[in-house]
């Protein structure tokens, strides 16, 4: 907590977002049409920053043919915080690299700002990458590796200076910019390679796992710190990991992927608590698989029956027709326990206690046997029952707790 | 404490004594070399006194400056050609697509490294002798330049295409990402990052060419006496101490170039 407040404390002396952005000072990327060493200028702000349009890639050839992007579209809004959340191998990082155009697309259009730049290579697009393991110059300054980016562009000797002075405050690192990079800190590393990114005032900027090789408390800070730049510099920024939380921390909207496709795109608080297929539910968060059959179905509630004849309302995406078997899922803090077993929807026995400090985790030995169902439970000062292992227990849902999903 | 250690080789009974052995017989008769550098008497096998004599009309033999000016001129030029030849090379073979043939050209390019030197000398000889019998061309001191620079392309190739490999490339992709041109990406990344490599590269090529004899020896035109060359028509007369401060001066110039390309090497990889 004390790092958030340190950020909050230091916001009002950085810049301010008018003068990082000022087209006066003839610092930002033109915005007529044209180019600029070489580098496209997209002619009409429009609404998306990145448009993909079914975009295939395949690597390999032959037999040994893998498809790490099954016709992807997605459109990514301008000054968005937009996340790609996926396990490894789902796509997220070749996506990202075509966008950056280290790679070109097997089929498909990726548009920025409308113009297609697919084919371009990654010199000539008006977008920054920050690498995962950071990729700075080791035989350069931290100086020198911010302002190499408006060096290549061609800008004037005094214009690179004092962007790059207005980078080290942005991330700073004033003190530090005579160093060499392999003489700061991973955490150093991080904010220069930022700079070195957004010094060249991107249209759009990549993010692959930057924050991986970070421990947990500055992986923490960085995240806020990520907030703040996003926002004081009101450019598009495109994050891939593969960490649920960072996701739903950082996002605007997130993209989740799997298997070369995106499964569903939306805000942190859609994919959450409305995932629109099981794989969503189980790669975010915590979740509690149960099985049941449906009875009836209205205006997108359906009706469950578990084994135990009890029932359940549980509402299920737009498009997808429950009947039969199906899978519901459930959060583990949107369930509740009561010492009555009679009282719960479903009823079991108590198998193990998770004590996490914030919260506990309540393992649940199912009636109906399966797998065990999971009841988190915010800790407080005031918790009324205790609960022994071994013990009978009922378990509530509240309203709207239940989905079904696509398996 | 109850670490296992019998598998330590150092602690191996015999080990000690062969491993004192082996350098000794490496190195003692290099240092007899040196030491009777320095021997007062005109002969090398018996010892009389101290004196740095024979150094100095070592330095005042002009049979010794030609040699030494013809090796230098043979060593730079080679070294320089075979260091930018074996820079495109490793380029060639480690920062493109793979191509066809990319494991014939390396093949290629080590084949020098392979096969027996008295069987390149003599092919050497005999391809330089066609082109002066059919062409009539003689490149007089060139010839050796042309042979030494071949041979030397590999062991400049070698440490210059290890840098490469172990470089990351992630770095050329950030060139890139910020706007330079493939161009401008080799000159301000890939190139500064090379150097040390290339140092090592050349420095290999520099001892490589300076010590050469069985090419030199068979190629050699008259007036193009190298440093070995020299050395072996010295030691068929009767033997002076100034041969071993020749020698000596020469084991020096090698043991400096080796350092300090090793101490760049390392000083880089840092």
């Amino acid at each position: 907590m004390g790092i958030a407040f340190e950020n909050q404390v230091a916001a009002p002396q950085l810049p301010s977002r008018p003068a990082y952005g000022d087209n006066q000072t003839g610092t930002h990327l033109p915005e007529r049409a044209g180019s600029l060493n070489g580098v496209i200028v997209p002619e009409q702000p429009g609404k998306n920053a990145i448009e993909v349009r079914g975009v295939r890639k395949v690597f390999g050839t032959g037999e040994n043919q893998v498809a790490a992007l099954d016709t992807v579209s997605v459109s990514i809004r301008e000054n968005e915080f937009f996340t790609l959340l996926g396990p490894s191998g789902c796509g997220k990082t070749t996506l990202l690299r075509l966008i950056a155009g280290f790679d070109f697309p097997t089929a498909g259009e990726i548009l920025l700002h409308g113009q297609d730049i697919a084919p371009l290579p990654p010199f000539k697009r008006p977008v920054n990458t920050v690498f995962q393991s950071y990729a700075l110059f080791p035989h350069m300054t931290v100086a020198q590796n911010i302002g190499f980016g408006l060096e290549m562009l061609g800008k004037p000797k005094a214009e690179i200076e004092a962007r790059v002075a207005q980078m080290l405050k942005l991330v700073k690192m004033e003190a530090l910019k005579a160093r060499r990079t392999s003489q700061i800190s991973g955490g150093q590393q991080q904010r220069v390679a930022l700079a070195r990114a957004l010094a060249p005032q991107p249209k759009v900027l990549l993010l692959d796992e930057p924050l991986s090789a970070l421990d947990y408390k500055l992986r923490k800070e960085m995240q806020i710190e990520l907030k703040r730049l996003q926002h004081e510099t009101g450019i598009t920024f495109i994050f891939v990991t593969h960490d649920q939380e960072e996701a739903l921390t950082m996002s605007d909207r997130i993209a989740v992927m799997s298997a070369g496709k995106i499964l569903q795109v939306g805000t942190p608080r859609d994919i959450y608590d409305r995932p629109a297929e099981r794989f969503v539910a189980d790669f975010i968060g915590e979740t509690n698989f149960l099985p049941g059959t449906v009875v009836s179905k209205h205006a997108g509630v359906a009706t469950v029956k578990f084994a135990s004849n009890a029932t359940i309302a549980a509402g299920y995406p737009e498009g997808f027709d429950p009947t039969g078997e199906v899978t519901l899922v459930v959060r583990p803090e949107h369930a509740d326990l009561v010492p009555d077993p009679v009282k719960g929807t479903i009823a079991g026995t108590l198998a193990n206690i998770v004590y996490f400090g914030t919260d506990t985790h309540y393992h649940v030995k199912l009636d109906g046997g399966g797998e065990n169902f999971i009841v988190r439970h915010q800790n407080s000062r005031s918790s009324p029952v205790t609960y022994a292992t071994g013990a009978k227990v009922g378990i509530q849902f509240e309203e709207d707790a239940a989905r079904v999903l696509k398996d | 404490m109850a670490e296992p250690r019998a598998m330590d080789i150092k602690d191996q009974p015999g080990f000690r004594s062969i491993a004192v052995i082996c350098l000794l017989v490496l190195y003692v008769p290099v240092l007899i070399l040196m030491i009777f550098s320095l021997n007062s008497g005109s002969l090398v096998t018996h010892w009389e006194g101290v004196t740095l004599g024979w150094y100095g009309s070592a330095f005042r033999n002009e049979e010794f400056h030609a040699a030494a000016k013809n090796t230098l001129i043979i060593s730079v030029t080679a070294t320089i050609v075979s260091t930018i030849c074996a820079t495109l090379a490793a380029i060639g073979m480690t920062r493109v697509k793979p191509w066809r043939g990319i494991a014939a050209a390396f093949m290629v390019i080590n084949l020098p490294l392979m096969v027996p030197e008295i069987i390149t000398a003599v092919a050497t000889l005999s391809f330089f002798a066609l082109i002066a019998g059919t062409l009539g061309l003689n490149f007089g001191i060139g010839n050796l330049i042309l042979a030494h620079t071949v041979f030397c392309i590999p062991f400049a190739y070698m440490p210059i295409r290890a840098r490469l490999e172990d470089m990351d490339l992630t770095l050329e992709y950030a060139a890139a990402d910020l706007y330079a041109t493939p161009w401008n990406a080799f000159r301000r990344i890939t190139l500064p990052l090379l150097v040390p490599g290339i140092m090592s590269g050349a420095a290999l090529a520099f001892i490589v060419s300076f010590d050469d004899f069985t090419i030199t020896q068979l190629v050699a035109g008259p007036g193009q006496t190298t440093l070995p060359l020299y050395i072996w028509n010295q030691i068929r007369r009767p033997m002076t101490p100034e041969i071993n401060a020749i020698s000596t001066i020469l084991l020096m110039v090698s043991i400096l170039f080796v350092s300090v390309s090793f101490l760049i090497a390392r000083r880089r990889a840092k």
